[in-house]
């Protein structure tokens, strides 16, 4: 299921998170991309065509990797630390919701 | 002497050798960096909790790497150093600054830019794809986070950054399916001359391609990119070797990129003038030799300036905080500056070489099916680009950009921009220096709705 593959830095903490409902485990250290990334297969869908988007540049540049909290906040996966009871959600923007 | 602030943007080998020598000469300049950790992209820290060695994380450059950092880290009491932060405007000599949510307007004397580059990418039918990135991109995954892009990757395109990814992914056990190189074996003969201008860099190329086929890679050289295909996900590259025979190669990721792009959006912020590198094909803000900018108080350095690479780019940190300094009225001795100017010599012949040896392949941008998407943020296409050209008679790029919206998008042209400007040329007939350049416009990168200006 995941798209990313972890290939070494296995021994670290691990954490828990909260993607579109989903409990999912990742590890300190990880990025919100990886975190997303190690357990699915893309981090959003394009507003402008339907097509899923797993991030394209990890340099913070093409800002491809946008995610939300579920309070709102939006955040660019690849340079955000993921942390430890984090509720994201990537396919709920506001956008998202009233096409929907 | 009178307080001065001098605004260094970017931590990377330049911005680090810059501040440096600022602060060898009793300044303490302020250097903004997006990143959490200083390094830029090439010497990119890993976060806490990380064991991988230096040699590990940077090979043959862990020297450098340990040396970029150890400098910083020698500076971090004596600079106002502030991570984590962007400048996403410049304005009348105020540098516009977004920390987490609040913004901030900063006053500066000298502004040195040492701002770096993202991959330049030349797009190819089905590369907005879940497990496609950029090679910068694919690199950062395993150099920052100890992760593989796929199970089973390809990497394709050309320049120095193909065979080094592909090597650093299957030396820490990655399964790379194939190189794919769009430059010809003679290209590379071609440019033997400009290469041997540095040779221990040759000689490490040589070696990653020869590690690459100890290790059993199977590498082409000459190709032509078809198609990125699956459905949702990427499950194989297409692509026609060196004598136009069709091939399949079976993947679930693909790393692209033809060299690096120099990022210029602040330069044109601060209204620089520019002009078209034949080298590059690049439009890029002009300098002397030192990196003084057209405009008074405005400095460049490293591959925000002119893609040299990490060591020129510590020269030419050094040279451009030389050259601000003695617009201040500090004494540099002449010595200093021609022992560094000297040292950039090289790498100058050195690019040219690279340039032959991994020619931009304009041409792939002329042939991309119409259907094909170019702005990966607004998802136009080949087709778009072409009609407005065409039926609306856009007779340049930021035209262009206001009919079809490519490069208007979140991104601002990063992705885009380059083979944006290959298609438009292209369908206007002209050379690609004549549809002229994306102009920067702020904020250069989005801001949140939340953003709040510092009491």
């Amino acid at each position: 299921m995941g798209r990313f593959q972890r290939l070494a830095e296995h021994d670290r903490p691990t954490i828990s998170l909260e993607i579109d409902g989903m409990t999912v485990t990742a590890l300190a250290g990880d990025t919100l991309q990886v975190a997303i990334l190690t357990n699915a297969a893309s981090v959003r869908t394009s507003e402008f065509d339907d097509g899923q988007r797993a991030g394209f540049c990890l340099m913070a540049a093409c800002q491809d990797c946008w995610v939300w909290t579920v309070s709102g906040e939006r955040l660019r996966s690849c340079s955000t630390e993921a942390m430890d009871g984090m509720r994201i959600i990537t396919r709920g923007s506001a956008w998202h919701i009233e096409q929907s | 002497m009178a307080h001065r602030t001098i605004l260094i943007v970017g931590a990377g080998p330049a911005g680090t050798r810059a501040a440096a020598r600022l602060v060898a000469a009793g300044m303490r300049p302020v250097v903004v960096d997006e990143a959490a950790g200083n390094g830029g992209q090439i010497y990119r820290r890993q976060p806490a909790g990380f064991r991988r060695t230096p040699a590990d994380l940077y090979g043959f450059e862990a020297a450098k790497a340990q040396a970029v950092h150890g400098a910083f880290a020698a500076l971090e009491e004596r600079i106002d150093y502030r991570p984590q932060t962007l400048v996403w405007h410049l304005w009348e000599n105020e540098a516009h600054l977004l920390t987490g949510e609040r913004t901030e307007r900063l006053a500066y004397d000298a502004l040195i830019l040492a701002t770096g580059a993202t991959d330049r990418i030349m797009p190819v039918p089905g590369w907005t794809m879940p497990g496609v990135y950029s090679l910068g991109g694919a690199q950062i995954a395993l150099k920052a986070q100890a992760c593989a892009i796929g199970s089973n990757v390809v990497f394709m395109g050309s320049g120095p950054l193909l065979t080094l990814v592909a090597y650093q992914y299957a030396k820490a056990g990655a399964k790379v399916v194939a190189v794919l190189d769009t430059a010809p074996v003679s290209a590379g003969i071609r440019a033997l001359p400009g290469l041997a201008a540095r040779p221990a860099l040759l000689a490490k190329g040589l070696y990653y391609t020869a590690a690459l086929w100890r290790m059993g890679v199977k590498m082409w050289r000459g190709v032509t990119p078809v198609a990125i295909e699956g459905d949702e996900s990427v499950e194989a590259v297409r692509f026609s070797d060196a004598r136009g025979v069709a091939h399949r190669v079976v993947c679930d990721a693909v790393g692209i990129g033809h060299g690096l792009r120099s990022e210029t959006q602040l330069a044109d912020l601060a209204r620089c003038d520019f002009a078209f590198d034949a080298i590059a094909r690049q439009w890029l803000p002009v300098t002397d030799q030192d990196g003084r900018a057209s405009v008074r108080g405005v400095y460049l350095a490293g591959d925000g300036a002119r893609i040299l690479g990490a060591d020129a780019a510590e020269i030419a940190g050094q040279l451009a905080a030389c050259a601000a300094l003695r617009d201040m009225g500090v004494a540099v001795t002449e010595g200093e500056l021609a022992d560094l100017r000297q040292a950039l010599a090289p790498m100058r012949r050195f690019r040219a070489g690279l340039e032959t040896a991994f020619p931009w392949p304009a041409r792939l941008a002329a042939a991309l099916p119409d259907e094909a998407m170019v702005c990966r943020c607004e998802c136009i296409t080949a087709g778009e680009l072409r009609a407005v050209a065409r039926q609306k008679g856009a007779p340049e790029v930021n035209r262009a950009k206001a009919f079809s919206r490519l490069g208007m998008g979140r991104c601002q042209g990063r992705m885009c921009g380059p083979a944006g400007a290959e298609v438009l040329a292209d369908a206007l007939g002209v050379p690609v220096a004549e549809v002229g350049r994306l102009r920067g416009q702020g904020p250069v990168k989005p801001l949140p709705m939340t953003a709040q200006s510092a009491p």
